[in-house]
């Protein structure tokens, strides 16, 4: 056991393979290193910091914030490492109570909307409980095979889920021939290929799609006749729920069919992006609830201080316009839980004196991701 | 689950039924003038003109509203045309010695241009050497003689070919080489010489059998084709450009290239002549230009006109383009703004009169045609009724008005008509008479209005098929420019010799590029209009009666709204004058707004009923209370990270970039419409596979392909604060009970503001309402979350109808909105259509446009759908442009895809970018500079043209067998389905008024009764009439072309695209 409970302060000068953890329950914050290289087993851990925080008796959910501010759960020892490794310089804990943790908020974006969110939670609507299936559910879907079952096998169906709109997709695509067969013969046809992938963004990251793919569809419509522009167009207005069916132009990795399994990655085997990919099995989508919907981006609404209309001649005027105005996410129906862009939305409108904003959540508008918004 | 979602709806029969009932795309005609003509020709029998064009299009003029249209099929410029007196025939020649008959058909009473004959020369036969003399390689002249049964063909190499013209075959042995010519030539004007091309062939008038033919080098011999023999022989010696044979065959008149005109007189004597009677320089003494064609006519009163192009002094005026007109000791050098193409007097050619009485003169440039009256003294010009300049200076945007009604047509009229008076004297009407335009009346009146980068507005009668000018409105007199001294200086310093005429209305030139009005509303039932320009002014103008002399209040509006960091290094905005101006009688303007920074105005709306007008620009806009005379309200929309638009040299980048391309359009004239030629699926994929497999496989390509980035719209691109699109809507914003004013604007990057308006009701029995101030607050905010830039916005009422324009419901012009049901809006943007419910801003329906067909949206309207089964069934749709150049158009506010079909080549983006759509489904686009195509997308809404021609030449059925194909009509100019007359079903009726559906039992009153067309929905609005190629359409262009070097399948694409209408 390789723990050592010195002083931050002290360790930062002459221990460089330590990791500082600030880890924080409630308000107390409590403050241990770790070693980078051997981070040692979950349960000790785990019993470390309940150690610490005086909490032996409570049964706590143990979560960490990512590179990119995501809260992610560490609950075996593969993710336990994973976010000793990963922390740069400075490994934060946040430990919850696990009726409280039960709403499954870890996921993308989650840590900062916790942030200022925690007061609601109480009011907010009273979630279904989810299936617990193994690991998967404590990540989030990056991108998934689909329609194996449906699909020739040397073709592919990927999804590619994109988070919040920072995340760029990531991948270019040009014109170029396919060889068709044909009544005749051999036919060269024109086709959309990928041509090159964004170091570091999402399409690479998966490793479901690979340069020189030939594009077949995007989103259940066949490229075949349109051109390269059109096909831009088409995958940038799906961007939010793209789902291109390509040929590999590596066909080694083929999902094998009947097996249900995905063959994984391409090609592409950088692991180093791989850190939030799960390339997962189709029985993942299974769980989720139906979601084809929800591409159906909700349209950011922001109603302004509106009242009704004084009526002239009308002695008992109408009620008084509640204070402030509301925002909401609009489109109805479940799984419709990004905010991401109404945060944005309404603090660029923060400036406008006009708008003072106070927002409570129409019930059921939020989902997925846990508690809403208050500003 | 997948192909759940994205299987298409099957089709019911019935709705295809109403579908093939409602919809139906007809390119109808061609408005404006025919882009770079080449070749004129007239029939005084029938009083018919012909006009060729570069690119192979034939197009005959009659009288307004008599109009065909014929493309050849390849685009070879036509070189010369020749009318067959009198048949309706017309013999082309085109640059690549092509010889084409084309000749006007009836259909079931209808008249329409066909292609008869052609006729290619056999370039290089055995026997016969490309270099010989006896080459038909390259035709030069053509003279249709012995009425029209026979050609001369005047060739490059000397010889003079004669053809059968009902079989456009060559007449073997009478072929006059120049060899023959020269025996009668005497030894010494021979001296080893070639006689040169032929460069006029005359017929005689009285005498078929004589022609004059006249060589380059000078040499001009009547020739007796009877005898086989040179009647007379003239040796000049100076090269000759033009011949004229006078009336009674006694004097020639030759032009040459130093300038000069020479009269040779045919009577005296046998032998051969030496020097001409009369050799003038007209405008010597300095070397002078050439005189490239001349016409002598004479008149009963004893002298004649000289009519002769060019001859200009080469060092001071060889620059110009003009025509001179000589009679007698009067002089005048017509002096065009544009090159001259040919021209033509209106004379008799009836063989018994002794005189030619020139009517009117005919000159057809390069920009416009001009016709002047020779008989009025002065020579006034006579206006055109058709071919109108639309061009004369460059459009920036247009909109069409429909249903205008009577009263405000007649004060538009009367305004353009004390705008350009109409001198007393002059009696002659419109001397191009031929054919009778069989189309009835129109049925309702519609205004086209066109801004122009001059500043001028002009008004055009759009309801048939001539487009006719009305008035044009300047804005210009408002503002100082610095171009006015320049101007009056030049003026003074113009001598009086020669005596120059400044003709015609095409001027490129613009004062000041800030005068360019970028948007334009017009409220027909007030006669309230705004006008907004470049350099963000805004004008409110009203239609006066009389001349007045009146002050214009002016302000100016801070759209920035203090945003910090921001300093505009755009143009400066335009100093109005002050004090009271003269304004003639017309729109006279009363407010000016300012828009500061001063950048293009992208978008205006006017509600005459609530005297509001708003405005947008690429920093935001604004609403402005015109009676009170203040601002209610700004609103800038520019994004924090918007750095381009905040740092501002944008605009100016952009305005000059637009005026650099306008300026190169308007001079080089590259850009036209590409004619589409029909050429077989097949071949093309064969073309595309051959190229293909020429290119290496991908893998091994050195060059780096084209590519697309795939990411997501994000918010801080630029130009994101511009404002697309403003509306005005009475409707439910603030709750269900309770509707009001409200006003909409859509931005760049998809923000939709709603503004609750407060308009103090008008007091009882007057329009002006009580001097309380209009506000303004912001209702509703939509962040659609694909961020397309908004196209459109419109309010459905509770019907699903379009409301109204504002005082069409309380004037009882149209249908009054429901109000009780719930209010939708329906927001257009470049990716989608989506329709939310009012005042709970929720989605209700909506159409991804973009996510489907991978096309973006560029024009979006309204428009109300007649039935041609059913009398009073109409449907309000919306129509919609695509970046791709398809039209579709979709149910609402089901929106539902109706059909689709393609309209303009995708490489078209400045016609594409100037589409104008109707209310009642027609739609306009520049296909070239200086032509609107009319297109129409309703069944029975079709304005084409229904004319017939009085033609007399015995048509025997044989020679259909001679005929290459029935109906060119397929691959009109511009691909135009052109003068589509007769589909199969009309049955033999004569009346056009009749149904065009045979297997519809329709009463013809249906035709003949439109204003239910009118009355039934009038509520369809044109939302967006933008002229603007913005950067977006540059970059798709671009993309495109370069794209479509690479990759012939966009070819093949469109191809099949042309020749099938999907209806889905």
């Amino acid at each position: 056991m390789n723990r050592s409970f010195h002083k931050s302060q002290i360790l930062r000068f002459y221990d460089c393979s330590a990791v500082e953890v600030k880890s924080k329950f409630g308000a107390e914050f409590r403050r241990f290193s770790l070693d980078r290289h051997k981070p040692g087993k979950f349960e000790d851990f785990y019993k470390l910091v309940v150690h610490t925080h005086h909490i032996a008796n409570t049964d706590v959910t143990i979560g960490y914030a990512d590179v990119h501010g995501d809260l992610l759960p560490i609950n075996n020892d593969d993710n336990f490492c994973k976010a000793v490794s990963s922390a740069n310089p400075l490994l934060r804990v946040f430990i919850q109570k696990r009726e409280e943790a039960e709403h499954g908020s870890f996921g993308a974006g989650s840590l900062s909307r916790r942030r200022k969110a925690l007061a609601l939670r109480e009011d907010g609507p009273r979630r279904r409980t989810h299936l617990h299936i193994g690991l998967p559910h404590d990540f989030r879907p990056v991108s998934s095979i689909i329609d194996v079952d449906i699909l020739p096998e040397t073709h592919r169906r990927v999804r590619l889920y994109r988070h919040g709109c920072q995340k760029p997709l990531g991948f270019y695509i040009r014109d170029g021939t396919s060889v068709r067969v044909a009544p005749q013969g051999l036919e060269k046809v024109p086709g959309i290929f990928i041509s090159r992938m964004v170091p570091g963004g999402l399409a690479e990251s998966t490793g479901l799609l690979a340069v020189d793919d030939e594009v077949l569809e995007v989103n259940g419509i066949e490229v075949a006749g349109k051109t390269l522009d059109q096909v831009t167009d088409m995958m940038i207005a799906n961007s939010h729920n793209l789902i291109v069916t390509v040929k590999p132009a590596n066909q080694r990795n083929n999902v094998v069919r009947g097996s249900r399994v995905a063959g994984g990655s391409g090609r592409s085997s950088d692991s180093g992006a791989s850190r939030h990919s799960l390339p997962a099995a189709p029985a993942l989508l299974r769980l989720q609830p139906d979601d084809v919907d929800s591409d159906d981006e909700p349209d950011v609404v922001l109603e302004g201080v509106l009242g009704p209309r004084p009526v002239p001649r009308l002695p008992p005027p109408p009620p008084p316009p509640p204070p402030g105005s509301q925002a909401r996410v609009n489109g109805a129906g479940p799984g419709l839980g990004r905010e991401g862009p109404a945060h944005r939305l309404l603090s660029s409108l923060r400036a406008d004196p006009r708008h003072s904003l106070a927002l409570p959540l129409p019930p059921g508008a939020v989902e997925e991701h846990g508690p809403a918004v208050t500003l | 689950m997948m192909k759940f979602r994205f299987r298409r709806q099957g089709a019911d029969p019935q709705r295809e039924k109403l579908k093939q009932e409602l919809f139906a795309f007809n390119k109808t005609v061609e408005h404006g003038f025919p882009n770079q003509p080449s070749a004129l020709a007239f029939d005084s029998e029938l009083r018919i003109m012909a006009i060729g064009t570069r690119s192979g299009a034939v197009k005959i003029y009659g009288a307004p509203g008599v109009e065909f249209t014929g493309l050849h099929r390849d685009t070879a410029t036509v070189t010369q045309m020749h009318f067959l007196p009198g048949q309706g025939r017309l013999l082309t020649l085109l640059d690549d010695s092509s010889l084409h008959l084309w000749e006007i058909v009836h259909h079931h009473g209808c008249a329409h241009l066909e292609e008869a004959l052609s006729f290619q020369p056999p370039s290089r036969p055995g026997f016969d050497s490309a270099s010989g003399p006896l080459s038909l390689a390259r035709v030069t002249v053509v003279l249709l003689v012995a009425a029209g049964d026979m050609a001369a063909l005047g060739t490059e190499g000397g010889s003079v070919f004669f053809l059968d013209v009902p079989t456009l075959t060559l007449l073997e042995g009478q072929t006059l080489a120049p060899d023959e010519v020269l025996r009668s030539v005497p030894d010494d004007y021979r001296c080893g010489k070639a006689l040169g091309p032929v460069e006029s062939l005359q017929g005689h008038l009285q005498d078929p059998t004589r022609i004059l033919i006249g060589y380059s080098r000078g040499l001009l011999v009547i020739w007796n084709q009877a005898a086989q023999c040179a009647d007379r022989v003239f040796l000049g010696n100076q090269q000759l450009e033009s011949l004229c044979w006078e009336r009674s065959g006694r004097t020639l008149v030759s032009s040459h290239s130093d300038g000069s005109y020479a009269v040779w007189s045919v009577d005296a004597g046998d032998s051969p002549m030496t020097q001409p009677t009369v050799t003038t320089t007209p405008y010597g003494p300095f070397p002078c230009k050439a005189i490239n064609k001349i016409l002598w006519r004479n008149c009963e009163s004893g002298d004649h006109f000289i009519i002769f192009s060019g001859g200009m002094p080469r060092a001071s005026y060889g620059d110009r383009h003009c025509v001179s007109v000589l009679r007698a000791e009067t002089l005048v050098t017509l002096d065009f703004t544009s090159c001259i193409i040919d021209f033509f007097t209106v004379h008799s050619t009836r063989p018994e009169d002794e005189f030619d009485e020139p009517q009117a003169l005919a000159v057809l440039l390069e920009e416009e045609l001009v016709v002047l009256d020779l008989q009025t003294p002065g020579w006034p010009a006579v206006p055109a009724p058709y071919l109108a300049p639309l061009h004369s200076s460059a459009i920036t945007c247009s909109a069409h008005v429909a249903n205008v009604p009577a009263k405000l047509w007649a004060r538009i009229v009367s305004a353009g008509e004390q705008q350009s008076p109409q001198p007393a004297s002059s009696t002659l009407s419109w001397p191009i008479t031929g054919g009778r335009n069989l189309a009835q009346e129109p049925s309702q009146r519609g205004l086209l209005l066109t801004g122009h980068e001059d500043g001028t507005v002009r008004f055009w009668d759009a309801s048939g098929v001539a487009l006719r000018p009305l008035y044009k409105l300047s804005t210009a007199g408002l503002f100082q420019t610095d171009c006015e001294h320049a101007d009056s200086l030049a003026q003074a310093t113009e001598d009086d010799w020669p005596p120059f005429r400044k003709v015609g209305c095409f001027d490129p030139y613009s004062d000041d590029p800030r005068l360019g009005v970028q948007k334009v509303a017009l409220c027909k039932y007030t006669a309230q209009m705004v006008v907004a320009g470049t350099a963000g002014q805004v004008l409110v103008l009203e239609l006066s009666d009389v001349p007045s002399e009146q002050a214009v209040s002016v302000a100016s509006v801070d759209l920035l709204q203090d945003r910090e960091g921001f300093t505009w290094k755009g143009h400066e905005r335009l100093s109005p004058r002050t004090g009271p101006l003269p304004w003639p009688a017309g729109f006279q303007p009363r407010v000016l707004v300012q828009c500061l920074p001063p950048a293009a105005v992208t978008a205006v709306t006017l509600h005459a009923e609530w005297s509001l007008v708003a405005f947008g620009t690429s920093h935001g806009f604004g609403l402005f209370d015109y009676q009170r005379r203040s601002p209610v309200l700004a609103r800038c929309t520019l994004h924090p990270n918007d750095s381009l638009a905040m740092e501002g040299p944008l605009s100016r980048v952009k305005s000059l970039k637009k005026s650099l391309r306008q300026s190169f359009r308007r001079i080089r004239k590259s850009r036209v419409s590409g004619k589409k030629r029909a050429t077989s699926a097949t071949s093309k994929l064969q073309e595309a596979n051959a190229q293909l497999a020429e290119q290496a496989c991908p893998h091994d390509v050195e060059m780096t392909p084209v590519q697309r980035r795939i990411e997501p719209r994000s918010a801080d691109d630029s130009l994101s604060g511009v404002v697309r699109c403003l509306y005005f809507a009475d409707t439910f914003l603030r709750d269900a009970a309770h509707h009001g004013p409200t006003m909409w604007a859509g931005t760049n990057s998809g923000s939709v503001f709603a503004y609750a308006l407060e308009v103090p009701a008008a007091a009882a029995g007057s329009e002006k309402r009580a001097e309380r101030a209009v506000e303004a607050v912001l209702g509703k905010e939509v962040q659609l979350m694909h961020r397309a830039p908004v196209v459109a916005i419109a309010v459905l009422d509770g019907r699903g109808r379009p409301l109204p324009e504002p005082y069409e419901a309380s004037r009882d012009l149209a249908q009054a909105p429901d109000m009780q049901g719930g209010h939708a809006v329906l927001i257009a943007s470049e990716e989608q259509f989506k329709v939310f419910t009012l005042p709970k801003v929720s989605a209700k329906t909506k159409f991804k446009l973009t996510a489907h067909e991978g096309c973006r949206v560029r024009k979006v309207a309204l428009a109300t759908f007649a039935s041609v089964a059913c009398e009073d069934y109409a449907e309000t749709c919306l129509a919609c442009l695509t970046n791709l150049g398809d039209v579709h158009v979709f149910s609402v506010p089901g929106l539902r895809p109706q059909v689709h079909y393609a309209c303009i080549r995708k490489e078209d983006i400045s016609g594409i970018a100037s589409c104008v759509f109707t209310r009642h489904g027609q739609g306009f686009y520049l296909i070239s500079p200086s032509e609107f195509e009319r297109f129409s997308l309703s069944a029975r809404n079709i304005t084409e043209p229904l004319c017939s021609l009085d033609i007399s030449w015995p048509q025997d059925t044989t020679r259909a067998s001679y005929r290459l194909r029935e109906s060119p009509k397929l691959s009109q100019a511009n691909g135009t389905p052109g003068i589509v007359l007769a589909p199969q079903s009309r049955n033999g009726s004569p009346d056009p008024g009749h149904s065009r559906r045979a297997d519809t039992p329709e009463p013809p009153e249906a035709m003949l009764s439109p204003m239910s067309v009118d009355s039934a929905t009038s509520a369809d609005t044109t939302l967006d009439t933008t002229g603007d190629v913005t950067v977006e359409d540059v970059k798709d262009f671009l993309g495109s072309s370069e794209e479509s070097e690479k990759n012939l399948r966009n070819l093949a694409e469109d191809e099949a695209r042309a020749c099938s209408i999907l209806i889905k």
